[in-house]
């Protein structure tokens, strides 16, 4: 189980836990990170904020947010992401 | 296996309305188009105004078809109806206290799960919806195919495919609409469900809270929100409920604190049951539109330097079409100043003066710069109809977080290039309080075109060739400033958590004329209005202390008279008092301290160098800069915060500092 932070570009992790207070999970929760949820990760720059896919939309997520979403990393596929 | 129903006891109103007059709400979450089918609806038939006692736009209009008159109410854009922010608040709040005949849900054809989220909660309000599935020709490009029959079916409410930048299913929207007021539809909806395990906890609430809750909300509701963890609703609940009874309920929600992950998590689980046969999406295939475009412009180094084009493109519009046109504007107030001083014989002296010096010169002074502001809200408005301006926003987040701020802040910090009252308008769209005030505090270091005029007529007086050099090294100090401000009060001075950057990317579409002209058009209108309302008063009242009571010798005048006061503080800056009193005048309008030079000086081009040392110039310019914003920003950071004493903070802030580097720069000079 790790970070959301700690994916390459092209990596996908299933969500397992939200760790924040009550509107961190509740902002989240109704963007469709729910337990479960997979998580495509198309950009992270390893600084900035991250940009990640989930139930089709692209979500922007600060650093600090992205490394508060633990996920199990599922697989390594061929993403949209050219970066590095 | 049968899901049991949540909202069983909140049926939706469905007795036919026979009013000739039908009330519509507008809800969808951000980024689908709904302004554009409102704006496609109502056409200049609308009123744009703020939620009452809030400073989140109301807009409103109507239309007519079918010989029914529909008002419909633009609902702030929300990805739920928990009471996160103050728009979910809103939004909620009109539904249940105002109870629309009916509610039209926008949706995103090319991301239907998640913008059905909305839906969701929506459908656990007691008020009909109408689906409609807009930017299908969006979902096209991206190779999603919704069927709207399909969706129908499963849903069992209207369900109305659209495209509103080609105008395509509106009509149908409105039929939709009243065939469903009418009774006309078979309104049967399947409502979320939430999970078997957290069933029995939910009824354990309703029966304890059901005799207790407030109208008009519906109980089961409430005890839905409270298991969310919905703070309005505990407080609610807290203040309605007796101590014993609420001391239970609370020992409840003790132990299901997480139950928001599992009532959201059951919503996208109904999602996918109501889309599984209606939505296709393609597993792979050829990359969509946006991905290709957020290769380059979301690229660590291509983005940026794509960023760094659009700005330059904004500046370069701006430079080459809205600076002449506001020169000749001001050519025109001028000419109209010496029309009113020649043409107004046998009027009072005084009265010619204030026409003349205190309206047309503040206020119509003010008014020259619309060229320029029409010009950026333009360029902004067709940056976010395109969906670019949340790549802009996730590019610059690095460099705000810095400051304590995150992306969002960035486009109002940009509008403040062209003047600082539209960006402290424009910080409405950052969440949380502490990020939007700090933009606020940060908004008047942006050196605005009003400021910019005046460096651009002294800079030569004083430097002559190097003039350019100086502007532009007087623009980076201002954002040096702000940068140090910034990191300050972040670190410093504001206590609390650094907001949170969570933002959707939206798909990149083409933009709508008619969506970007109503967005320049609401702009300039609320520009207007201020230079007509508070910035004439502030002309005048300036007017009147530069004219009294020497009976316009303005070297005699009360403002004079301050300005001699300021002496010691003048001094200390190499600045003799009629400099002061230009920098007192240029608080109604920054581009007065030109006006204000002339009346004093006269022909102060020649005049200006021999009195001021370098230093003490350059040590003006940059107090000019710095100076304490404009009575209009002022008024509107005022309304913005709600608040005197945040207002007074900024001023005093601006204040110490532009006059700290005046000083400094003025006796490190006199060193060298």
């Amino acid at each position: 189980m790790v970070p959301l932070t700690a994916l390459n570009p092209g990596q996908v992790g299933l969500i397992h836990q939200l760790r924040g207070g009550h509107e961190f999970v509740s902002r989240l929760a109704a963007l469709g990170f729910t337990p479960g949820t997979p998580v495509v990760v198309t950009r992270n720059h390893g600084f900035g904020p991250l940009i990640v896919s989930v139930r089709g939309a692209q979500v922007a997520l600060g650093r600090g947010e992205a490394s508060r979403v633990l996920v199990y990393v599922e697989e390594a596929v061929d993403a949209l992401s050219n970066s590095h | 296996m049968r899901y049991p129903t949540v909202i069983e006891t909140a049926p939706a109103r469905l007795s036919p309305v026979a009013a000739a007059t039908i009330t519509v709400a507008l809800a969808g979450q951000p980024n689908v188009g709904k302004s554009t089918i409102f704006n496609a609806l109502t056409g200049l038939n609308q009123h744009v105004g703020n939620w009452p006692g809030k400073t989140v736009e109301q807009k409103t209009g109507s239309c007519t078809y079918r010989d029914r008159r529909l008002n419909f109410v633009d609902l702030p854009g929300t990805y739920s109806l928990t009471a996160n922010s103050m728009e979910e608040r809103i939004a909620r709040d009109y539904i249940l206290h105002e109870r629309p005949d009916g509610v039209v849900a926008v949706v995103d054809s090319a991301i239907p799960e998640r913008s059905l989220y909305l839906l969701a909660e929506l459908l656990q309000l007691p008020t009909p919806v109408v689906l409609v599935l807009n930017m299908m020709d969006v979902a096209t490009q991206e190779g999603v195919q919704v069927e709207p029959q399909v969706l129908q079916a499963a849903l069992g409410i209207p369900v109305v495919p659209m495209c509103a930048t080609k105008n395509q299913g509106l009509q149908e929207m409105l039929d939709a609409l009243i065939d469903l007021v009418e009774g006309k539809f078979p309104y049967n909806p399947r409502r979320p469900v939430i999970l078997p395990a957290h069933q029995r906890v939910l009824e354990q609430l309703i029966t304890l809270i059901a005799d207790h809750v407030p109208a008009p909300y519906p109980a089961d509701w409430v005890a839905l929100k409270l298991l969310e963890g919905d703070g309005e609703m505990v407080h609610l609940m807290q203040e309605t409920l007796p101590r014993a009874v609420w001391e239970q309920v609370h020992s409840i929600l003790y132990q299901h604190e997480d139950a928001i992950l599992d009532i959201a998590g059951a919503r996208y689980a109904w999602i996918a049951r109501m889309t599984r046969a209606a939505v296709v999406r393609p597993r792979v295939g050829p990359m969509g539109l946006t991905a290709r475009l957020d290769r380059v412009l979301t690229h660590p180094l291509w983005g940026m330097v794509a960023l760094l084009g659009v700005l330059a493109c904004i500046f370069g519009l701006t430079y080459a079409i809205g600076v002449p046109l506001q020169e000749g504007l001001d050519g025109l107030i001028q000419h109209l100043v010496r029309a009113v001083h020649d043409g107004l014989h046998g009027v009072p002296h005084w009265l010619v003066d204030l026409l003349s010096d205190g309206l047309l010169g503040g206020a119509g002074m003010v008014i020259t710069f619309l060229p320029i502001l029409v010009i950026f809200f333009a360029a902004l408005g067709f940056l976010e109809d395109t969906g670019y301006m949340a790549r802009a926003a996730y590019n610059a987040d690095r460099f705000m977080h810095a400051l304590g701020l995150h992306g969002k802040s960035f486009m109002p910090l940009l509008l403040g290039f062209g003047c600082n009252v539209p960006a402290i308008l424009g910080t409405r769209i950052i969440e949380t309080q502490r990020a939007r005030w700090l933009t606020i505090l940060l908004a008047p270091l942006i050196p605005c075109t009003a400021r910019m005029a005046v460096i651009a007529v002294l800079a030569p007086v004083f430097f002559g060739e190097a003039a350019a050099w100086v502007a532009w090294g007087l623009v980076a100090v201002n954002l040096g400033v702000l940068a140090v401000v910034g990191i300050v009060f972040h670190r410093l001075v504001l206590k609390g958590e650094p907001a949170m950057f969570i933002m959707e990317l939206p798909l990149y579409h083409l933009p709508n004329a008619r969506t970007i002209g109503l967005y320049v058009w609401q702009n300039v209108v609320a520009f207007l209005r201020k230079a007509g309302t508070v910035i004439l008063a502030a002309s005048v009242a300036v007017w009147l202390l530069s004219y009294f009571p020497a009976d316009g010798d303005v070297t005699q005048s009360y403002l004079a008279w301050i300005g001699r006061a300021l002496t010691p503080l003048g001094k200390a800056m190499g600045l003799p008092w009629p400099l002061m009193v230009a920098l007192l005048t240029s608080f109604v309008a920054k581009e007065n301290t030109i006006a204000t030079l002339g009346v004093l000086y006269g022909d102060f081009a020649t005049v200006l160098p021999t009195l001021l040392t370098p230093s003490a110039a350059l040590g003006f310019l940059v107090v000019q800069m710095l100076f304490i914003p404009c009575v209009a920003t002022v008024a509107a950071i005022r309304q913005e915060t709600q608040s005197w004493r945040w207002t007074a903070i900024s001023v005093g802030l601006m204040l110490t500092l532009s006059l700290t580097a005046g000083v400094l720069v003025y006796q490190v000079g006199a060193l060298l």
